[in-house]
């Protein structure tokens, strides 16, 4: 449905325009944040934070956290032997 | 690069393959079916699917088999025809500047697709977001520019923020030909339609990522159906296809959210705030293959009206309904006659394989397009013959029909 | 008073056109290299002892190329239409085994061109053909109406001798050859992407890889003797030569996906705008069928040369599959294969 990617926000573009310099893998874009930045935040409070880019907008911030889990969830599944293991994968 | 390489590790991906393998023994040795026939509903996922050749390394299982079935959750695929003729028409008009991603341009209407209005001499320019649409207007204050806007919920919010940008800036000769759908009315449509049995579904994450899970809901509450929201990388995919089918092995049908990273619970507030100032319910709207389906997709409020191209241009009856010109008379009979013969509409609705249509290879090839399912990277048709079904005899040997 | 821009009159055969094939042209392609006098008669003219000179004993054949350059936009980070046109002539003849020696080069000019621009642009040609070792040595002037062409098209064609014991073909591809490629792809495609205003890219350290082949090759073929083919890859990417490959070697070309060299950057552009770089343009890259047996030793050769210190073996020749056709495919890391078809129309930016 869409090509989104993640991209790290390196830079304030425009202020007044909600616009941000996002880096992936080395170029840069401006991107605008309005779909991401919660009432009354600073864009500037988003610098260094990685979003997922659609069409110029940055539309979701990326959970680390949440991408650690998922990762190590993943890794672990190279070791579960047993049948009935699965279970803890829900 | 973080975030996409982590999720595309071969480990990552062996390890959900063999995990697939021993779910499928367990749903096989239940006896309850032999097949299991899973939807992505979107185009991405399908782009991926093709990408990474995944179907290839899904385990095979003598007791039970898995069919991925290609869903029409590809904004390119479900736009009818007539919709790309009027925007032609209006990229005709004198002085109008037609942006639009760089997907829609080869959807092929009655007359032609949009690169075929260039040549005639149409001013037809390729954008990666609506704002640069919104820059080549403020740039061009003497010539209308209009945005041929397309997608599901995933687009909605950067046609809507753009919208209310011109408003704010005060660009007047910025309008959109607004194109949007729903996903859920186009996801009802497919799971009331009885002939079609399918056993759970992935679901579009970067769609939930704007709109929040709840949206899925009546795909459990009332059809029973499980479904888990997934991301686009090779990892996400499998993990989506794992999560449906552990939730068949336990019988259970479930909303699920595998793309936990990008996807909160209630989606995108700033996002579904500019969507509800900008976007009304389209009362009906036609979708390819599906025929006319009530509030599937979105125009612009009255008070957007004067961004809306449909106002603008709408009017005129050359615009409403395109005539063939003198020399394109013989190819729109022809078209006309190959389009009685195709079966888009069930293809797109995972009905019958792409080689079920008779036109598949022969008369329609990503190189001569019948219909946007062969034209665009995420449609089931492309899919196929990118996967080396050149013909409708290589299905009998390739795909278990 | 020295025009500031092309007019109708630069075309038109009086003074002023004299005046700028002498003190704009002639004086920027002037060459010890180039054999006879060119100003005075209306053809250059090469003594056949030069070239047979070149053919090493009694074999050697005449190598011919033509090309076209429309480009926009004509300057761009890593060249310009000058050095794309003199290169590209030069590639063409380079990747037959040809030892390049002459070009011939057309200039059709848009009234209001400035002259400033056509000056750079011709000094660039001649820096490109110095480094490849070619004299410019013919040539023709021709002014349009204004919007009848986009600021400047360049057509050239290139001369070169093919040497007696090089007999490079398709018809040599055998099972088992590897593919060889002299660096990273897409450069070209995503430089020129890039710029287009309206996707608004800061494309970073992009650049072009516009560059002449003649000595990779050259040293490429004297590292390995059993080459069998080569071709550069421009429009369409790798993609569309190795399929041409497949065809007419009638053999199935394998890629290896993580053997593939791209440049960081390229692969972003690729990744934000849904492209795939088997497609994008190059405009320094070839490559080139080899026997495995060659494989390191040209690696090494070409390493040498830090415009293809990236160079890489990306794939290998395959007895073709019954059921399907001569093909190229490529396998990726997690051990599946798909079908690499040939390029349809212009590569455009995706968003779903």
């Amino acid at each position: 449905m869409c090509v989104g990617i993640p991209g790290q926000i390196v830079g304030i573009c425009n202020e007044e325009q909600q616009l941000v310099d996002v880096d992936i893998s080395g170029i840069k874009r401006p991107v605008n944040v309005a779909c991401v930045l919660e009432k009354g935040e600073q864009v500037a409070n988003l610098l260094g934070d990685w979003v997922l880019v659609h069409v110029g907008f940055a539309m979701s911030r990326i959970d680390e956290q949440e991408a650690q889990e998922t990762l190590a969830l993943l890794d672990e599944l190279g070791e579960l032997h047993e049948p009935d293991s699965d279970e803890k994968l829900a | 690069m973080k975030y996409s390489d982590d999720f595309r590790k071969p480990e990552l991906v062996k390890n959900l393959c063999d995990a697939i393998g021993k779910i499928m023994g367990r749903i096989a040795s239940a006896g309850t079916r032999e097949k299991v026939r899973v939807m992505e509903f979107c185009g991405g996922h399908t782009h991926t699917l093709f990408k990474y050749g995944l179907e290839e390394l899904l385990p095979k299982h003598s007791g039970l088999s898995i069919q991925m079935v290609h869903g029409p959750g590809c904004p390119v695929c479900v736009l009818p025809m007539s919709r790309v003729d009027q925007c032609a028409a209006i990229a005709l008009q004198p002085d109008v500047i037609l942006c639009s991603f760089g997907d829609a341009l080869r959807i092929p209407g009655m007359h032609g697709n949009l690169l075929d209005a260039k040549a005639r001499g149409a001013d037809v320019r390729t954008v990666y977001s609506p704002l640069d649409a919104l820059t080549i207007a403020r740039k061009n204050p003497e010539q209308q520019v209009v945005f041929f806007a397309l997608g599901f919920e995933t687009t909605m919010p950067s046609t809507a923020f753009t919208v209310l940008e011109a408003e704010k800036q005060n660009i007047p000769n910025f309008s959109v030909f607004c194109n949007h759908i729903l996903t859920s009315p186009t996801l009802r449509a497919l799971l009331q339609d009885p002939t079609l049995e399918l056993d759970g579904f992935v679901a579009p994450g970067h769609v939930a990522m704007v709109t929040g899970l709840d949206i899925f809901n009546f795909v459990s509450d009332e059809f029973h159906k499980p479904l888990v929201v997934s991301g686009f990388e090779p990892s996400d995919l499998l993990q989506g296809i794992y999560m449906v089918l552990l939730q068949i092995a336990n019988g259970e049908a479930k909303i699920e959210n595998q793309y936990t990273r990008v996807v909160k619970g209630n989606g995108s507030a700033p996002g579904l705030d500019a969507m509800t100032k900008v976007y009304m319910p389209h009362p009906i709207l036609e979708l390819r293959g599906f025929g006319q389906i009530g509030n599937a997709g979105v125009c612009l409020r009255p008070e957007y009206e004067n961004f809306d191209a449909e106002k603008k241009f709408g009017h005129s009856e050359s615009i409403l309904k395109p005539q063939p010109t003198a020399q394109s008379q013989e190819a729109f009979r022809q078209l006309e006659e190959l389009l009685q013969k195709s079966r888009c509409g069930e293809v797109l609705k995972g009905k019958i394989e792409p080689t079920g249509c008779p036109l598949y290879g022969e008369l329609c090839t990503p190189h001569a397009p019948v219909g946007a399912l062969m034209v665009s990277s995420e449609g089931s048709c492309a899919a196929y013959y990118n996967r080396g079904i050149r013909s409708r005899k290589d299905s009998l040997l390739a795909a278990d029909a | 008073m020295t025009q500031e821009i092309i007019t109708l009159a630069h075309g038109s055969g009086g003074h002023a056109m004299q005046q700028l094939i002498e003190q704009e042209i002639m004086a920027v392609f002037a060459n010890p290299l180039a054999p006879a006098n060119q100003a005075t008669e209306d053809q250059a003219r090469v003594p056949l002892s030069l070239l047979q000179a070149h053919s090493n004993g009694m074999g050697g054949q005449l190598a011919m190329t033509t090309d076209s350059f429309v480009i926009d936009p004509i300057f761009f980070p890593g060249g310009d239409i000058g050095s794309l046109a003199v290169n590209g002539t030069v590639n063409d003849l380079a990747v037959g085994g040809a030892k390049p020696l002459y070009l011939s080069c057309g200039l059709i000019l848009e009234e209001g061109l400035p002259i400033s621009d056509l000056r750079k642009i011709l000094q660039s040609m001649r820096r490109a053909a110095d480094d490849a070792g070619v004299a410019i040595i013919t040539g023709d002037t021709k002014v349009v109406n204004k919007g009848c062409a986009d600021k400047i098209f360049i057509n050239t064609c290139g001369v070169g001798v093919i040497p007696s014991n090089i007999q490079l073909s398709v018809k040599n591809i055998r099972v088992g050859d590897v593919l060889l490629i002299n660096g990273s792809l897409g450069d070209h495609g995503a430089t020129i992407m890039a710029m287009r205003g309206d996707l608004g890219i800061d494309k970073g350290a992009i650049r072009s890889d516009c560059n002449g082949l003649n000595e990779q090759i050259q040293a490429l073929l004297e590292a390995c003797p059993g080459i069998r083919c080569m071709r550069d890859a421009t429009r369409g990417g790798i993609a569309a030569i190795l399929n041409e490959f497949a065809q007419s070697g009638k053999v199935k070309i394998q890629l290896k996906e993580d053997s593939l060299p791209l440049k960081a950057e390229v692969r972003g552009l690729c990744e934000l705008l849904g492209l795939d770089p088997l497609y994008l343009a190059n405009e320094g890259k070839f490559v080139a069928i080899l026997p495995e047996a060659e494989a390191q030793a040209g690696l090494t050769a070409l390493q040498s040369f830090s415009e293809a210190k990236n160079a890489a073996i990306i794939g290998r020749v395959l007895e073709p599959e019954t059921s399907m056709a001569p093909v190229l495919t490529m396998r990726n890391a997690f051990g599946s294969e798909r079908l690499i078809d040939v390029p349809y129309g212009e590569q455009l930016p995706r968003i779903c």
